[in-house]
């Protein structure tokens, strides 16, 4: 499958964003008031890249004057469902996070359905890929828990950056950055499974696409047409899948080994952002190129006919 | 509205015979033509007199070959366009409704106006029905003419699909595949039809007439240039071999 980069920005950016804020969300009962600026940078963060990325996500629409429309659809849609749980979502987290920023309420109840509504829409965001059945690689109901488990590293990774940089801690953060070094391992775990179960053969092909497969072995002779088509640019990507191995690698190393080991760094004191704030761009880059893979990887059933 | 009608009154459709087409793209060009002018977007092509021309068609040929174990290889010529599924899954994943399925005759349609161009009933699609137009930037696919199939306007004969109209071999056919009694349906029932991808769970409409077997074993190549030498009997037989003796 083509990787659109305003698809794969918008994906892991607001995987992130909506992370941090469900992050936000289960913690507001139990730290309480925070100082405002933390609270102004962390909200602000999580606000910036979940609203970047869905921003993102709609330059890659023919027609993004009709956006609006996606709305409509959430009976049948998982795409409509995603864009309506977003606009819940930031709307009732502007309001958690208004409260908490400015009128001191860090309210238990806000912030937990803030936080289920932010996890809700990665899954969402998961099961547009889930959904389809022409792609094996996606059609399984790992994805989405790729997806959540992704935003839920990204958004604790985040956390304990924005912790260091806004608290001076003069002894060691176990918990906090125990919790993040767990997340980071069992999303990265359950994505090398991923890869494992998605390495099968294809499900159609062109035995099956043509329906004369008993009659003997089937090989496109003539294309349709001598140039490209859509369906070619849009589904025929392969590059992905000859630099595979060696991308897979670079994606692990940045995406979790690397932060772990400079979060590893940063737990004895003084605390430093430094190692976290690298820890977190890491991870992104990581991201990035697991999110890329996500989509040059895959190999579309219509591939069967070309 | 993007979920799918339970049933449908009819199940308008092609049958394509793969035993009959004979690979001329003639329905190629005649549904872009039509097409190009009728309902909704026209079907652009981009750098058509270029270097990398490309182009959005409803309908494709492809050619395969089949090559059997200790048999010589056979040419198959394969046209293909919307199969108008009873499960599409291109019209579910609509975000915006504007991909539909239609409840009296089964036809899957898009509703130009209300497409955001996202792309995800393509993706949906296993067949590559669905095609995005590079000009338009809307959704395009086979709308199994439906501006001529109900056209009072158009002689009765042409009141079918542009495809099926114009293909000089009879290798398409169209009518309702839900109707037992059809020509549609006979021909599906006598010569075998059958679904493309039938694991992919989407129930097409259309169906593909298999190739009939070869009536002769081609087993033992035949030397076509012995039968081309003359060989004359009789008297012109005598006066041949007369006429070779003499030098």
């Amino acid at each position: 499958m083509h990787p659109a980069y305003s698809v794969i920005f918008f994906t892991v950016a607001s995987g992130a964003g909506l992370g941090l804020l469900a992050f936000m969300g289960l913690g507001a009962a139990r730290v309480g008031a925070q100082p405002m600026p933390f609270l102004l940078t962390a909200f602000g963060i999580a606000f910036a890249l979940t609203v970047g990325g869905l921003l993102s996500s709609t330059f890659h629409l023919g027609h993004p004057e009709r956006a609006w429309r996606a709305f409509s659809q959430w009976r049948s849609s998982w795409l409509s469902r995603e864009g309506v749980f977003a606009v819940v979502t930031l709307v009732i987290g502007a309001i958690f996070a208004a409260l908490w920023t400015f009128m001191e309420l860090a309210s238990a109840i806000l912030g937990i359905v803030t936080a289920i509504l932010a996890l809700v829409t990665v899954w969402a965001t998961g099961m547009i890929y889930a959904q389809i059945k022409a792609v094996d690689l996606w059609h399984r109901m790992l994805t989405p828990v790729c997806y959540l488990l992704f935003s839920i590293a990204g958004g604790t990774t985040l956390f304990l950056f924005l912790h260091a940089l806004f608290t001076d801690k003069t002894e060691p953060v176990w918990e906090l950055s125990s919790v993040t070094m767990i997340a980071l391992l069992i999303a990265w775990v359950v994505k090398v499974f991923w890869w494992m179960g998605g390495d099968n053969a294809s499900t159609s092909t062109p035995g099956s696409a043509t329906g004369l497969g008993h009659l003997g072995k089937v090989r496109l002779l003539e294309k349709p047409h001598t140039g490209s088509n859509y369906l070619q640019k849009e589904m025929g990507f392969y590059i992905g899948r000859k630099h595979a191995k060696k991308l897979r690698l670079i994606a692990v190393m940045l995406g979790a080994v690397l932060p772990i080991l400079l979060i590893l760094l940063a737990i004895p004191a003084p605390f430093d952002a430094l190692w976290l704030g690298l820890a977190v761009v890491s991870h992104l880059a990581g991201m990035l190129v697991e999110r890329w893979l996500f989509f040059a990887e895959a190999r579309h059933a219509v591939m069967s006919y070309y | 509205m993007t979920q799918l009608p339970e049933t449908t009154d009819r199940k308008l459709g092609l049958v394509i015979d793969l035993d009959t087409c004979v690979g001329c793209h003639a329905c190629v060009i005649s549904c872009k033509e039509w097409n190009t002018g009728g309902y909704g977007a026209p079907l652009a092509d981009t750098d058509a007199y270029g270097d990398d021309p490309s182009g959005t068609f409803l309908n494709r040929v492809h050619t395969f070959e089949v090559k059997p174990d200790n048999k010589p290889a056979m040419v198959t010529h394969f046209p293909k366009s919307c199969l108008h599924c009873e499960d599409a899954p291109c019209v579910t994943v609509c975000p915006t409704g504007a991909s539909f399925k239609r409840s009296e005759d089964g036809i899957v349609l898009v509703h130009e106006d209300h497409c955001i161009g996202c792309g995800l009933c393509a993706w949906a699609c296993p067949y590559g029905a669905r095609e995005m137009d590079a000009v338009e930037k809307v959704m395009k696919k086979c709308t199994l003419c439906v501006d001529r199939i109900y056209n009072e306007n158009i002689p009765e004969e042409d009141r079918t699909p542009s495809c099926v109209r114009t293909c000089p071999a009879g290798a398409r056919h169209f009518g309702d595949l839900g109707d037992e009694t059809s020509d549609v349906s006979k021909l599906v029932a006598e010569r075998g039809g059958f679904d493309l991808m039938p694991e992919q769970g989407t129930k097409p409409v259309n169906k593909y007439l298999p190739p009939r077997p070869k009536q002769q074993s081609l087993d033992e190549p035949v030397n076509l240039a012995a039968l081309a030498e003359p060989k004359a009997s009789g008297f012109l037989g005598w006066l041949d071999g007369a006429l070779e003796r003499l030098g």
